[in-house]
Parts: structure tokens; C-alpha cells; sequence
């Protein structure tokens, strides 16, 4: 994976002190709290229900041990022992004061690590497919390119101050596992006569205006790909909506100017920036590259795996991937245990993926979309060791992408947008769905809540999608459905009218029974669900 | 008057600036004012004779300024480029990367904290519209 050199580190070391100095003229009076807010924005810091909330970046969700560590440690010494992965691969501290803020922040440099804007209407942390260089289905390693665009998009001086926040996802198979269409940007590495290039959507996005990114470039090789998306970016960054914040995506923009009108404005930008030197030379992808090189495997590792004991099974067929190389897997660590909260991991539990990344995976950890934990390059002979290992720390749920591996935003416990509560709802759902055999029976299951409608948990990209709203004072569920954030992509459809908490857990039994009537051969819900239309649900829920 | 930060070498141009629609109009002035919404690609074809151009920020969260500045440094623009309004220490450092070389804050702006926020950063990752180096030049000479 990349190592900073003395730039970077330069580079980081000298936003802490920045920050350091920022915080220093806030506690002084020096800056009021509408000025400091940008600036502690564009360092992840929120100010949220009960306490700071600090967004620590994950760049296309890749760590190392030492990294996973210092997280851990940075739980114990500043927060309550624990942290919370995000939709967007990063990491959250909901417990956070501000005068520690530019403390832990030099903590995380040590490690090269950071909290550049994971907030903010700026550029945010690039995402991208949490089995990059591992996947058997990937043209090549996207991880290059998404380093080439964070350091591109770190400071920069043009697109610090945007209508609205900007998300960019990288990914290199067909096969999509980072919600890359409903992403402000979109890329997808493709390969054409023997080089790789960038095809670019544009537009995509949840929030309350869900919208799939459309197709605008078909091929933009590395050298120019700077370029073209600084064209892309200023055109929004000049004439998207300011008037409304609501409607101050690019999404938005894009709609109304209409797609061929967006990308002719942005060939007539790029014909004029084309010629500015923003281009790296094709050296310094490559020297990117270079980081991101395979780990050492071994040949001839043995490329089966002893199945015979029946819970280790059950986890290697749900959690367990196809590598690219040989006898070798990729292993994903669920942090949905029933009852528990989606994506929270306890800073022991940490050190303990930190140590196994250590010993089983070339000491390399992924994080995923879903909230997940990867372990991209382990050995099959390793496998049923490390399944061990997680076992007897409660991390051995198997249940990748069934009904229980839930999506659901911080929501009203938390934060301070949300009209309502999400993680009680997730663990009540995940509760009534326990039983692991009754999960495996429903088979690949996305169910996805958020708290408020700036969809934070996925809900339009939900197989299943629930929405939490405000009605009259009391928290409302609406259910939605048919909805993936995949290569299938699609937005979900609300059923009808919403339920209450105890209703919405109804709902959901109500709709998978729908589907287990009616589903054909080898068919997902989400299958079946195109197949058969909303009515047969809705007939359910509401007839 | 507040404080009005200078970075030229030069004397400061002391006309006062006509709206761009006064200046499209018929106006021979050598001095315009660009509003945060107004297309100042307008402009490109009059700059050898413009001496000052003032970019508004009627609010720093409004970012469009930066964009004009780049578009009058790339189209060869050399005069004095000024930003009016709105405009907070933290944010002159970008101001900077992007071509401004004058400063007419709307509150008076704290000297001590921007001279070190000024001289801070040692290395920047991106080409811009100052004689900065980017570090992907430095790495590969």
C-alpha cells in the first residue's frame, strides 16, 4: 500500500499545526463560530448532539496494522473505547472534545493519517472497491488512481469552498462493490488496446434527491485525467445552486442544464486547462503504482480448505471471497453481530483485526461500504485459524450481505440531523432475523436505514430501504424497496404509507415472506421484486 | 476603510471599479468589478487593457471567486486581481494559489495569524496559478 515520502508527511504534519493554531483562535475568541466552522469541517470535525464527532479519513478504505492500532489507541485515550466505520470507508469518534481534537489529529500523523476534508463542501476522501487488489474480476488495481485524485484533491485551491460536498468513488471491475453511480463522480478504470483509462459518471448521489450518475466520458487516460476533472469540477464549482442547499450537488446541476449541455461546457473548460501543466507526468502515477504492488504470495499455496467443522463452513461460504491468486482468499469480518451497532468495533476488537491483518493478510485491512472489515490476502491454509481467532472475539458473524449485515446511518442517538432513531431499528430487524438458517434461506439481502432523508444509510440504494422521518412529533418508517447501490444499480420505491417502530420491523418480515412465496429459481428479493412489481408487497402490507 | 493586503510590486491601482455590465457597456475604464455570479469569461477578450479587476465574495462560503481567478490567470490576465469582501484569513493562502494579489477584506484581518498562515505550507500537491512548485515536479525534477 502508499507510504508517504517526505512530502506527504510534510505536507500532513503541517495541517496539524494549522489546525493546532485554528483551534487555538477559536478557544480565544479570535474566531467566531460561523468563521472556525469551515475549518473544523474541513478537518471531519462536527459538532454534533451530545459531543464532537471526528471523521478520520481511510483513503479508499486501505490500513495497516500499525494504522488499525493507532485507531484503537486513539478510541482509549480520546473517546469511550470505541469507533464506528462508515459508509464512506472512514472512521468516526463520537465522543470527542475539541482541545484534544488537534492532539489526536498529530496522533494519526505518526501514522500517516489523516482528517483532510472529510467534511466539509470540499473534495472528500476518495472510495473505492474494499477487494482492490485482490479481486478476481478486476481489470487492474484502482487504488493508484484513487491516490493519484487524494492527493490531487488534498488543498486544493480552486474547490475548497464548492456549493456542496463532493464524492468521488474509484473502482476497476464490472462487478460494482463501492456504489460507484451514485457518486458526484464516478470512475471506472477500463482497459482499451492495451491501456487503462478512466470512464467517467457524473451526478450520481443519495440524499433527498437520489439521482444514478450518467456516462460522460468514455476514456480518459491517467495523464489527462487531472485536467478533465478539474473542467468537470469547475463548471460546477461556477454555476451550480448556492441559493439552496438542498439543491447544491451537482446532481442537480446536471438535471437541469442536461447532460450534453454539462459535458459540453466542460470539454470547452478542458480545452483551455488541457494546456495549464496540471498533469502529473505518466512517472509519478507509476511511482504511485509501484506502492500497490502484490504482496510476496507463495506459488504454491494449497488451494483447498478443510470444511469439517460446520460453523467454519457456514462463515467461508457467506464470508469468504474469490482471490485473484491461487490458495489464496479474501476474508470479510463482520461487524453486525445480531444487536449490535452497524459498523461500531470496540478498540480491542481493533487491535485484534490489526494483529491478524499482521500475521494472516500481509498486514493489510480493508474497509468496506457495507461497514465492514476486510482481510484482503489470507492464506486458505490460514483460513479456519483466523476464523478462530475472530470466533472467539464475537467477530465471526456470517452473514456477509444477508438481511442482518445492515447499512444504518448514526440516526437520532447521535447525530444532529436525524428525525429518527436507526440503530434500534437495525438491531430489532437484525433481532427477529437471528436465526442464521432463516437468514441463509433469504439469501442476499441489502437492507440499508436512514435516519433523516439526506440518506446517509443508503435506504434508495436498499434491496430493502427504510426511512426514518418526523410525523407530528413521533419517529415514522417509511419502507422502500428495489433499490442497489451495485452494478444492477437502481433506485428503491417507497411501498405506501410509513409504520411505527414496532410496524416497520413487521413490515419487513411481511415483505421477505412476499418474496419467499413468490421467487423463482436462483432469484434474489431484489429479483423477484423487478420480476413481480411492488404490487404483490404492497398488497401485503397495506390490502 | 478596513485593511487592504498588497502583494505586488507595483503601485495599487486606485481607480474605482466599474460593474462589468458598465464596462461591456461602452466604458474605456481600467478598473471593473466582478460579482460572484457574473461570467468573467466576458472580460477575456478586453484584459491588455484592464489594470484592476475586484472579485466579490459577498459570503466566504461562496467559492466562485476562486474559479474567476483562475480563468483571468490561465487567459493571460497580469493586473492587479483583488478580492473584495467577505474574506478571512484562512482562505488567503488559496487566494493566493489562485492568482489574487491584493485584498480588500470587508472586517480587519488578524496580521500575526496570517503571515503564519501564509508561510506554512512548504509544498503544495497541485499546479495552480502561483510560481509554486508542485511536489509531483519536485519528485520527478
Amino acid at each position: 500500500m502508499y507510504r508517504y515520502d517526505q512530502y506527504d508527511q510534510n505536507l500532513v504534519d503541517t495541517r496539524v499545526e494549522e489546525f493546532r493554531d485554528q483551534v487555538e483562535r477559536r478557544l480565544s475568541g479570535a474566531l467566531t463560530e460561523d468563521q472556525f466552522k469551515p475549518l473544523r469541517l474541513m478537518n471531519g470535525l462536527y459538532l454534533q448532539l451530545h459531543a464532537y464527532m471526528l471523521r478520520v479519513a481511510i483513503p479508499y478504505g486501505t490500513l495497516d496494522g500499525r494504522q488499525m492500532h493507532m485507531l484503537a489507541t486513539i478510541a482509549r485515550k480520546y473517546d469511550r473505547g470505541y469507533g464506528h466505520f462508515t459508509t464512506r470507508q472512514n472512521l468516526q469518534y463520537n465522543w470527542i472534545k475539541l482541545d484534544d481534537a488537534p492532539d489526536i489529529l498529530a496522533d494519526l500523523a505518526t501514522v500517516e493519517m489523516h482528517a483532510i476534508q472529510t467534511s466539509g463542501n470540499c473534495i472528500r476522501n476518495i472510495s473505492s472497491d474494499q477487494f482492490a487488489g485482490a479481486a478476481a474480476d478486476e481489470v487492474t488495481d484502482p487504488r493508484p488512481w484513487a491516490e493519484l485524485l487524494r492527493q490531487w484533491s488534498s488543498f486544493h485551491p480552486e474547490f475548497t469552498y464548492l456549493p456542496r460536498k463532493f464524492k468521488f468513488a474509484v473502482i476497476a471491475s464490472d462487478e460494482d462493490r463501492a456504489a460507484m453511480r451514485l457518486h458526484d463522480i464516478g470512475i471506472q478504470i477500463v482497459e482499451r488496446d492495451g491501456s487503462f483509462g478512466a470512464r467517467i459518471f457524473a451526478g450520481g448521489g443519495m440524499g433527498r434527491t437520489p439521482v444514478i450518475g450518467k456516462e460522460i466520458k468514455d476514456f480518459v487516460p491517467v495523464t489527462n485525467l487531472l485536467s478533465y476533472l478539474e473542467a468537470c469540477i469547475r463548471v460546477y464549482n461556477r454555476h451550480g445552486r448556492r441559493d439552496n442547499m438542498y439543491k447544491a450537488r451537482i446532481k442537480i446541476l446536471i438535471n437541469a442544464l442536461g447532460v450534453e449541455e454539462y459535458v459540453r461546457q466542460v470539454e470547452a473548460e478542458y480545452a483551455a486547462l488541457d494546456k495549464q501543466d496540471i498533469d502529473p507526468p505518466l512517472a509519478e502515477f507509476e511511482r504511485i503504482a509501484a506502492y500497490f504492488a502484490p504482496p510476496a504470495f507463495e506459488a504454491d499455496a494449497p488451494d483447498t480448505v478443510d470444511r469439517s467443522d460446520p460453523d467454519f463452513a457456514l462463515w467461508l461460504d457467506q464470508n469468504v471471497g474469490q482471490h485473484k491468486q491461487p490458495g489464496y482468499a479474501m476474508a470479510t469480518i463482520s461487524l453486525k453481530p445480531v444487536g449490535g451497532i452497524p459498523g461500531d468495533a470496540s478498540a480491542d476488537q481493533m487491535d485484534l483485526m490489526a494483529d491478524l491483518a499482521e500475521r494472516y493478510s500481509f498486514d493489510e485491512l480493508r474497509v468496506t461500504h457495507a461497514q465492514n472489515i476486510v482481510l484482503p490476502h489470507v492464506k486458505k491454509a490460514d483460513l479456519y485459524a483466523l476464523w478462530q481467532a475472530l470466533n472467539q472475539a464475537g467477530l465471526a458473524e456470517a452473514n456477509l450481505d444477508l438481511i442482518s449485515d445492515i447499512i444504518a446511518c448514526p440516526g437520532l442517538d447521535y447525530c444532529s440531523l436525524a428525525n429518527a432513531r436507526s440503530i434500534p431499528i437495525a438491531q430489532k430487524i437484525a433481532e427477529r432475523f437471528a436465526d442464521a438458517g432463516r437468514q441463509r434461506d433469504l439469501g442476499e439481502l441489502k437492507l440499508k436505514i436512514s435516519g433523516c432523508i439526506n440518506a446517509c444509510g443508503h435506504h434508495h440504494a436498499g434491496h430493502i430501504g427504510i426511512l426514518g422521518v418526523d410525523r407530528k412529533g413521533t419517529e415514522n418508517y417509511q419502507l422502500l424497496l428495489g433499490g442497489s447501490g451495485a452494478e444492477d444499480v437502481s433506485l428503491a420505491k417507497i411501498t405506501g404509507p410509513g409504520f411505527d417502530e414496532a410496524g416497520i420491523v413487521d413490515a419487513v418480515e411481511t415483505v421477505t415472506n412476499v418474496y419467499l412465496g413468490a421467487r423463482e429459481q436462483g432469484e434474489r428479493f431484489v429479483d423477484t421484486y423487478r420480476r413481480v412489481g411492488m404490487e404483490p408487497f404492497k398488497e401485503a402490507l397495506y390490502g | 476603510m478596513a485593511d487592504f493586503l498588497y502583494f505586488r510590486d507595483d503601485e495599487p491601482h486606485d481607480e474605482p471599479a466599474v460593474t462589468l455590465d458598465a464596462f461591456l457597456g461602452q466604458s474605456n475604464a481600467g478598473a471593473v468589478r466582478v460579482e460572484s455570479g457574473e461570467d468573467v469569461r466576458d472580460l477575456l477578450p478586453h484584459l491588455d487593457r484592464l489594470r484592476l479587476i475586484e472579485v466579490s465574495f459577498p459570503a466566504y462560503r461562496d467559492g466562485r471567486g476562486y474559479s474567476t481567478a483562475r480563468i483571468l490567470r490561465e487567459a493571460g490576465y497580469t493586473g492587479e486581481l483583488r478580492a473584495e469582501g467577505d474574506v478571512l484569513v484562512d482562505q488567503i493562502p488559496l487566494m493566493r494559489r489562485c492568482g489574487f494579489d491584493s485584498f480588500a477584506p470587508a472586517a480587519d484581518i488578524d496580521r500575526a495569524a496570517l503571515d503564519r498562515a501564509l508561510t506554512r505550507y512548504d509544498n503544495v500537491y497541485q499546479s495552480a496559478a502561483d510560481d509554486r512548485t508542485p511536489v509531483w515536479r519536485l519528485r520527478h525534477g
